[in-house]
């Protein structure tokens, strides 16, 4: 995927000035919140849940070889092959590959954000290949020709009344206006689909070592249609989703739907496990996994390891203030909000992203309800850190912060420099007490007054007593 | 209270940077409510800023050289207390983690962590102050800042002392506890992001009909005041420890001097 991060002000503003991303954001992100806070507060252990999660994620990414290797003996031992891709070119052509083999022409896909992160579906589309995405969300912003805003709501930022629009211009009139009549016609038209698909492309929300099973989990069911209607089932994942057995498979769907969407448990939870058996009344010829590192075995052993053991649930973007205000789209790649952060930095490199990880006011609220623990407030502080050392930071304020440095290491001159602030600014303010515009503080004064000092610092007064 | 025999702590008072420049009443009202609370108060004069942004920021030399400039000034105190829950979260959980690999260092970044306060936590927890002198007439609306909060755990103990105010009725705002857009730097180096953050947490004000705002990080407080009396609002606003010693006279944090 094309990465526009480095226009993040640019469009942050524009997405600000937009009434409808206000509306559609406005309206989902509070049924999330709201529901995760009911559902969780119903679950005593669920803080419990939370510390074994984590510790079980730590567990597998110590020991992150030793799962891989087995879930990729169980996956073959079940029929299945596993394909290992170092990055996003290698996963492109293992699955253009494997279209080409099978003489593919439709190609179905339940949501996978690794398919997103890989490019998979301009190559695929340049390959003359017929792209589907089946998940609803996906599905209308296929129609829009737009990338994903949300990991789990693709298509939160669109309004009922857009969705209307683009689905009467696809699939011809009558208009519809109610949510059920446009998911009826979504269905009727994606029903189809499913049967002409040659291959199906899913992720894999977990994969199981003990089992070689991948497992995603919907509220649509388009994933089962679009992995057991297709001859061949493309699994997409990064190498980080292995869980070691079935049983702590239940321990994460127990925190991921919570958390998520804020249901006890998504609608449907499927299993694959290997290609369709002689006895089974259906499934894909052929199913393969292709393994995706693309990045993030750098992150094993180091400051971003505890990024590894994201679930992809969404509720860091849900909780955040900064992705309430602009929405996914803003931060230019394929991971938004504060996993995507820290994420896109790591993926796609510090030069291109310099605002995600700054972006940020360090209000620690996505932490406080990440199902895994993941201290993100201190991840972004350590790509500043990152950026700080690579000298990537726009000179003024890189000036800034070795002033400030300087002065505040030398007290008399700190208080000196303050003095001096509070008997100019305390003047500025005059019998008002605020002061309406400043021309070197101009981000602060455009949209709010600036409290003026009294006049005398506090030491100063103190020492005067 | 304490027994009579026990001689009382010595607290060194924090003067955080923007208090010390725009505020100086919350230190002085700082200063009344610890020694009410039994405490022999100092303030060093060799004080600067704790370094947090610098930390936050990213460049963590010289929180770390700020760090151990505030450590020598403060660590001879039985406790150090500061009027702001975010200066006070990065010297009680940030300093040890910049000192995590200096041994020299670490004990002593530890040390200072251990008895550094936020002022109504250390009111609250440490004193076991429960009431207070003070009267105020109004209704009051508390956001609870994010440093604190979530860092400190600073959420009961603002209302439990704002509770035994005399005259002073409390109103929960919706949202209380998300982010109102100051964060430190991110305000004006993301200035539109952060009004739209501001504008919400002020709607959320407006919404309780509170005629007073209340905090307890002058930061959170100079960003809603700001934009509050931009938009001609008469909310007044106060950091809790104004209010808690009977010091929150005049129109508050950007309305005119007394």
């Amino acid at each position: 995927m094309k990465i526009s991060s480095p226009q993040f002000k640019e469009k942050s503003v524009i997405a600000l000035a937009d009434p409808r991303l206000r509306q559609a954001l406005g309206q989902s992100r509070k049924g999330f919140v709201n529901k995760r806070a009911e559902l969780v507060g119903e679950l005593p252990e669920f803080e419990r849940l939370r510390d074994e999660a984590r510790d079980l994620k730590n567990h597998v990414l110590d020991n992150l070889d030793h799962y891989l290797e087995r879930y990729e003996a169980a996956v073959t031992a079940a029929g299945g092959h596993v394909h290992w891709a170092r990055d996003a070119e290698e996963a492109r052509c293992i699955i253009l590959n494997i279209c080409q083999r099978v003489n593919a022409k439709t190609i179905t896909k339940g949501k996978t954000m690794v398919s997103e992160e890989i490019g998979l579906n301009e190559a695929l589309e340049a390959g003359g290949y017929t792209v589907v995405e089946t998940d609803l969300g996906e599905y209308i912003i296929q129609l829009a020709h737009e990338p994903p805003s949300h990991i789990i709501a693709p298509a939160i930022h669109k309004t009922k009344e857009q969705v209307s629009e683009l689905f009467e211009a696809a699939h011809g009139g009558p208009r519809k206006s109610s949510v059920a009549d446009l998911v009826t016609e979504a269905r009727l038209v994606l029903r189809d689909k499913y049967f002409q698909a040659d291959v199906g492309i899913t992720g894999g929300n977990f994969l199981v070592a003990e089992t070689g099973s991948s497992i995603i989990v919907t509220n649509e069911g388009n994933g089962d249609l679009t992995q057991t209607l297709a001859k061949v089932h493309i699994v997409t994942s990064g190498i980080e989703r292995i869980v070691p057995t079935l049983e702590d498979v239940a321990l994460f769907l127990r925190i991921l739907a919570r958390s998520a969407t804020g249901q006890e448990t998504e609608t449907y939870t499927t299993l694959s496990t290997g290609p369709r058996r002689p006895d089974d009344v259906d499934g894909p010829e052929e199913y393969h996994v292709v393994l995706v590192d693309n990045g993030r075995s750098k992150m094993l052993g180091g400051k971003f390891q505890d990024m590894l053991r994201c679930i992809r649930c969404g509720a860091c973007m849900n909780h955040c203030p900064v992705y309430g205000a602009i929405g996914g789209h803003a931060y230019g790649w394929v991971y938004p909000g504060p996993m995507g952060a820290v994420l896109t930095p790591l993926f796609v490199g510090l030069d291109a992203t310099y605002d995600l990880p700054n972006a940020c006011t360090l209000n620690g609220r996505c932490e406080s309800v990440c199902p895994v623990r993941i201290p993100l407030p201190q991840l972004l502080r350590e790509l500043r850190h990152m950026q700080h050392q690579q000298g990537i930071r726009p000179q003024g304020e890189q000036r800034a912060l070795g002033a400030w440095r300087f002065v505040a290491e030398r007290p008399s001159l700190y208080q000196f420099a303050n003095r001096l602030a509070a008997r100019v600014l305390g003047r500025l303010g005059g019998s008002k007490g605020r002061i309406a515009s400043l021309p070197f503080a101009r981000a602060w004064t455009d949209s709010r007054d600036m409290p003026a000092p009294e006049g005398k610092t506090f030491l100063e007064q103190w020492q005067a007593r | 209270m304490p027994p009579r025999s026990v001689p009382p702590p010595r607290v060194g008072l924090f003067a955080t940077c923007l208090m010390n420049l725009f505020r100086p009443n919350i230190g002085f009202a700082t200063v009344k409510l610890l020694e009410e609370a039994g405490c022999t108060v100092e303030v060093p004069a060799a004080q600067t800023c704790c370094g947090q942004p610098g930390y936050n920021s990213g460049d963590f030399d010289a929180a770390r050289a700020l760090a151990k400039q505030l450590i020598k000034v403060f660590e001879g105190f039985d406790y150090v207390v500061g009027p702001s829950g975010s200066c006070m979260a990065t010297i009680r959980l940030d300093y040890p983690k910049l000192f995590e690999n200096d041994a020299d260092w670490l004990p002593r970044a530890e040390a200072l962590a251990a008895k550094s306060w936020e002022l109504l936590s250390f009111l609250a927890e440490v004193r076991g102050v429960t009431t207070v002198s003070a009267s105020y007439a109004g209704t009051a609306t508390y956001h609870d800042s994010c440093s604190g909060l979530r860092s400190l755990g600073i959420k009961q103990q603002p209302r439990l002392l704002l509770g035994a105010v005399n005259g002073l009725a409390l109103t929960e705002m919706r949202d209380a506890e998300v982010c109102c857009g100051f964060g430190g730097t991110f305000c004006v180096k993301y200035p539109e992001i952060s009004g739209r953050m501001v504008d919400e947490k002020i709607a959320n004000i407006d919404a309780t009909g509170a005629d007073t705002l209340l905090g307890g990080d002058l930061g959170c407080l100079l960003n809603m005041a700001g934009r509050l009396k931009r938009q001609g609002s008469t909310v007044k606003v106060f950091h809790a420890a104004e209010v808690l010693a009977g010091m929150a006279t005049g129109e508050g944090i950007g309305g005119a001097p007394k």
